[in-house]
């Protein structure tokens, strides 16, 4: 059975807007998602009954918290396929994958005794990324490689856009420690052979850092399956809140990684000299924690689960492949990424020959409809497909048939209304 | 409604400087130059300042730069405002366009002051826009700064 949409969209207050006396067409959600009631219920039901900061104190309500706080990370390690302890809160991807850069890091200078000897770093080992990362995936590993003298190198992208697998094979040798890369790419829209990259990673004995923000919404997401060693999403791209995000690590290594932020709640006992730190997850959790957001996180979760991910993302495939079709047929305009009828997620970047990005966002905001203009965070890309930036159009659950349309319709009069 | 707050943005006289662009195309014999970027969009304007013997005249200006209609418009009106214009009225003009820029569309700008450049008023009701009308004067701007002391005692021996 397909989605209900008109049933999903009643759960999404945002969606009675109005933007420019129309009714609004959300067509970011590859930037943030709408949020349904059930999180928003979530969140303020936290505030609401139970408010209090989890794994301290006795009371009633901080008992509370602390159960629906552990409760939430096991729903969550079950929506990704990890175990519990293996679910580490993050502020979101972004803060993730410095938390990652940061620990290896202090791995590198020498913290964290001999276990964490496979987190060190050094002149003659390489870290590698894509072309096509955002820069959430790319500067963290820039100043990771500048802060321990390992060199940067990445995986070129075609002219289309396509990951060149040649080039990953003949980079990913015996000097590469850490292989980051995207899932899903948050301009392209297309899916990473992530099974052939993590092979490739296996024989020369490197860390595999998955980005799976933008493939978390929309496809069901194994972890173990897809044998990586970390992963990192944020919720508020899949219609939790925002502020909360998570790291994915094997038990193994997270155990064994020294930890990045430190101060309360991560310890076992500390010195005037020294602390000990406790294992995974608390390790990585200093501080008085997003306890409201973990859990509407859960929430988002337990709601995507509701619909059943292989639903979301089979709708999601079509959508994606409506966008695409509709955009081809319009003279002048280039859609970047795989073509009609190849594998992409409900996202689709294009350029507008002979108008700017931001000149198209404003069009189609005066239609209503919001998209995203500019570089999506993914300069070098762009950089390589021969533009400053494009503009993206990207759906999700609530999306209708008749807004992709109405957003196609848009996009066919912009050339003529700047008179190109 | 739809069209008409866009046709107020998107006004006749924008639309004709963004495809005209006055100036565009960098010229050599600068006395000074500004390379400015855009972080959000990526867009970049290189400006080249050229000024008179004396050092206190604006000859013109030269331009080169990629950008939204706003952006290279507002560029193409500077250019107009700037040919023998004294280099201590800049600041003035500079103030009045960033005034008018921030006023979310309650100051309608001096035309004696701003040329064609009143035009861009309207812009600043989109508050995300703002940055594409400002990035040609912030270049302006920072080419002044670097003039050298209208005083210095040059070529006088
Ligand atoms: C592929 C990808 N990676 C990382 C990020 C960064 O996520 P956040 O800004 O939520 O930390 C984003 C979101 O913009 C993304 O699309």
């Amino acid at each position: 059975m397909a989605l209900d949409t008109e049933c999903i969209r009643a759960d999404f207050p945002t969606l009675r807007r109005h933007v420019s006396d129309r009714p609004l067409v959300y067509l970011d959600s590859a930037a943030t998602s709408l949020k349904p009631l059930a999180v928003l219920d979530a969140e303020r039901d936290f505030y609401e009954n139970r408010n209090s900061a989890v794994h301290r104190g006795a009371h009633t309500l901080a008992a509370e918290a602390t159960e629906l706080f552990e409760s939430a990370r096991d729903h969550i390690a079950r929506f990704i396929g990890a175990e519990p302890n293996e679910v580490v809160w993050v502020p979101g991807a972004t803060g993730a994958l410095n938390l990652l850069a940061y620990s290896f890091s202090n791995a590198s200078a020498g913290m964290g005794g001999d276990e964490a000897h496979r987190f060190r770093l050094g002149p003659g080992d390489e870290i590698v990324v894509t072309e096509q990362e955002h820069h959430a995936n790319l500067i963290p590993w820039q100043e990771l490689a500048g802060r321990t003298g390992a060199s940067l190198r990445y995986i070129p992208v075609d002219d289309d856009g396509r990951l060149q697998m040649d080039e990953a094979t003949a980079l990913i040798g015996e000097r590469v420690k850490v292989l980051a890369f995207t899932h899903v790419s948050n301009v392209l829209g297309s899916v990473t052979p992530v099974a052939e990259l993590v092979a490739l990673a296996r024989a020369v004995g490197a860390l595999v850092v998955l980005d799976a923000c933008q493939s978390a919404p929309h496809l069901p997401l194994d972890v173990k399956a897809l044998d990586v060693d970390f992963a990192v999403l944020s919720g508020h791209k899949m219609l939790g809140p925002l502020g909360i995000g998570v790291l994915y690590g094997r038990a193994d290594l997270l155990n064994a990684m020294p930890p990045f932020l430190t101060g309360g709640s991560m310890i076992t006992s500390v010195t005037m000299e020294s602390a000990e730190f406790l294992p995974s997850p608390a390790r990585f959790e200093a501080g008085t924690q997003p306890v409201a957001q973990a859990i509407s996180l859960a929430a988002a979760a337990h709601y995507l689960d509701g619909l059943g991910m292989a639903r979301v993302h089979e709708r999601d495939a079509e959508l994606g492949q409506m966008l695409v079709r509709g955009l081809t047929e319009i003279p002048g305009i280039r859609v970047l990424g795989p073509a009609a009828g190849e594998d992409r997620v409900g996202l689709a970047s294009f350029a507008v020959d002979g108008v700017h990005p931001h000149d198209v966002g404003q069009f189609l905001d005066d239609l209503g409809i919001a998209v995203r203009v500019g570089h999506h965070c993914a300069q070098p890309l762009h950089r390589r497909l021969g533009l400053p930036a494009s503009t993206r159009a990207s759906t999700y659950v609530y999306t209708t048939d008749d807004e992709v349309q109405a957003f196609i319709d848009g996009v066919s009069e912009v050339r003529g209304y700047f008179r190109v | 409604m739809s069209g008409a707050g866009l046709d107020s943005l998107y006004q006749e006289v924008i639309m004709d400087h963004s495809k005209q662009r006055h100036g565009a195309g960098l010229r050599e014999d600068a006395a000074t130059s500004s390379h400015q970027l855009n972080p959000t969009c990526g867009d970049e304007l290189t400006l080249n300042l050229h000024v008179n013997a004396t050092g206190d005249t604006i000859d013109s200006v030269s331009w080169d730069g990629q950008g939204c209609v706003i952006s290279q418009a507002s560029m193409s009106m500077l250019h107009d405002l700037l040919g023998g214009l004294p280099v201590a009225q800049v600041e003035p003009r500079l103030a009045a366009f960033r005034e008018m820029m921030r006023s979310k569309g309650q100051i309608e700008g001096d035309p004696d002051l701003l040329g064609d450049a009143v035009a861009l008023a309207g812009v600043s009701r989109y508050v995300a826009r703002v940055k594409c009308a400002m990035l040609g004067w912030v270049a302006l701007e920072d080419a002044v700064r670097q003039l050298p002391p209208p005083d210095a005692d040059l070529g006088h021996p």
